[in-house]
């Protein structure tokens, strides 16, 4: 029943993201901008950057908190994708080996560092990544990027797409069902049977989307999708827009991590 | 007024793979009256209502919507004229909100946003989902999605509602429900389906559609009660009837 618990995990993602809290109310645009320059700032680090990527942990920290978002839920999200991280970083330590830090008298090499910093830097994004579309709807996030100025035809397919794989999951989990209550062991659980199956499930799309048409059609469809604009801009935006970006500047231009344990230093 | 009046003359239509759907079909439906369509699976209920707003076009004879004839060149015209709710609500709703799905159609006829509100929410209002506006249709009840359906085309201010088999899959409340909402619609209606009790309550006038052909046509009072004729075309007394003739 994977197939099941898959799907919960996507309406419980989905749920979320219709919840109401001071960042739900956000304009979406603000989110995505602000998501994007986080991403930006945090990727513009060089690669053996360790110490300077851990102040923007605020970030996620904030909207955690704040958008009352479970991080476990997250986290487990993030642990699953972080495969590709790495594996992209899993080589640097061999090809990298001359030595950069001293940790407490433990040469370190600029592999085992680089490793570490793209660990960082997909924690970070991966999970603002996520927090955006666990704090905006989907629909919001669309919008967004319409406004924004991306081309019509991928903000209606992303539409579409979210309005239908509810719907197509659906009918596929009735399928394997249906299947499952009809196979006994290892029989009717083959490949074949699998075929089968998304043979049929690609039929019934395309009739479904023959109907789909036909329903657009009937309400004046001609060519391009129109929506009612409703959201404004309000002070809680631009406040927001505005804390982000000085705080962003700040971290990338300043190394406040040195500056702080510089302090301390001089305090002891 | 002659502009709400449905005529269909000999009308026959063939599927691409030589499946002859109806066969010559002839009725007038004139204004604010409520028809049922009745009749056995695959008789053609369906193919029907899809050729009253043009989507699949008469093979030959000749329908009319008011004073426009259906054509190639005036099915746009007349879709404004008939809505049709489908069967499936999920095929119906296709926008991410149901704010965006019953402003669909509004908009798509160029009006103005403002106009566009005003029609939005007074649809909605009418079904009584106004406080679904924001929601996105997968976290609607089957119910909800069936009303919401209805007000998408309503937002449209259609003079004619066609629809297809509305009560499938609602709970009896809903039903109720929407049985009470129907009747308080003054528009032309046309409704396909197997419920019959439905029909009965709803519809004035019904239709008995037998293998693409109408074999009955009469007040529905007259022709739900008639036994020999519903089991002859796969159907039987309206429940409501059956249990009245057992006191």
């Amino acid at each position: 029943m994977d197939f099941d618990k898959e799907y919960f995990n996507l309406g419980f993602l989905d749920t979320l993201s219709y919840k109401d809290t001071v960042i739900h109310r956000l304009d979406p645009r603000t989110k995505v901008i602000a998501t994007f320059a986080l991403i930006i700032t945090v990727v513009s680090f060089s690669k053996y950057e360790i110490a300077r990527l851990i102040p923007f942990f605020l970030f996620p920290v904030v909207i955690f908190s704040l958008g009352d978002i479970p991080v476990w839920f997250i986290l487990k999200k993030v642990l699953i994708v972080s495969v590709f991280a790495v594996f992209i970083g899993i080589f640097n330590p061999l090809f990298d080996t001359h030595v950069r830090v001293n940790l407490f008298g433990i040469p370190v090499s600029g592999g085992w560092v680089s490793f570490f910093s793209i660990l960082l830097k997909f924690f970070l994004t991966m999970c603002s990544a996520l927090l955006l579309i666990s704090t905006t709807s989907f629909p919001g996030i669309c919008h967004a990027l319409q406004k924004l100025r991306i081309p019509e035809i991928f903000i209606s397919q992303l539409l579409f797409l979210y309005r239908y794989i509810f719907v197509l999951i659906e009918e596929t989990l009735r399928m394997v069902r249906a299947r499952d209550l009809r196979s006994f062991g290892k029989k009717g659980k083959g490949m074949g049977v699998f075929i089968n199956l998304i043979g049929t499930l690609f039929m019934r799309t395309i009739e479904r989307a023959d109907r789909i048409y036909h329903a657009m059609l009937s309400r004046g469809f001609s060519g391009t999708i129109h929506y009612v604009k409703r959201d404004r801009l309000r002070k809680a935006d631009f406040v927001c827009l505005s804390v982000t970006g000085v705080v962003l500047t700040l971290f990338r231009a300043y190394d406040l991590v040195s500056f702080i344990g510089r302090q301390a230093e001089r305090m002891f | 007024m002659s502009h709400h009046i449905i005529d269909f003359k000999d009308v026959v239509f063939q599927y691409p793979d030589g499946t002859e759907a109806l066969k010559g079909v002839s009725f007038r439906i004139t204004h604010g009256e409520s028809v049922g369509i009745v009749g056995a699976n695959g008789a053609g209920k369906s193919t029907l209502l899809l050729q009253m707003n043009g989507y699949m076009l008469p093979s030959s004879g000749l329908i009319s919507i008011g004073d426009l004839e259906l054509t190639k060149k005036t099915r746009q015209e007349i879709r404004k004229k008939v809505g049709v709710v489908f069967q499936n609500p999920d095929d119906q709703l296709f926008m991410p909100t149901v704010y965006d799905d019953v402003a669909f159609g509004p908009l798509n006829l160029g009006m103005s946003t403002e106009r566009v509100t005003d029609r939005v929410n007074s649809a909605l209002q009418t079904i009584g989902c106004l406080d679904l506006a924001t929601k996105p249709p997968h976290h609607l009840s089957a119910g909800q999605k069936r009303a919401v359906s209805i007000a998408t085309v309503l937002a449209m201010e259609p003079d004619i509602l066609a629809m297809d088999e509305p009560s499938s899959n609602l709970d009896p409340k809903s039903r109720r429900d929407l049985i009470g909402l129907l009747k308080e619609f003054k528009h032309t209606k046309i409704i396909a389906s197997h419920d019959l009790d439905f029909i009965l309550e709803v519809c004035e006038r019904c239709l008995v559609i037998k293998d693409g052909l109408i074999v009955a046509d009469g007040p529905a009072s007259d022709i739900l009660t008639n036994q020999l004729l519903l089991e002859e075309n796969n159907l039987e007394l309206p429940l409501s009837l059956q249990k009245n003739r057992m006191q």
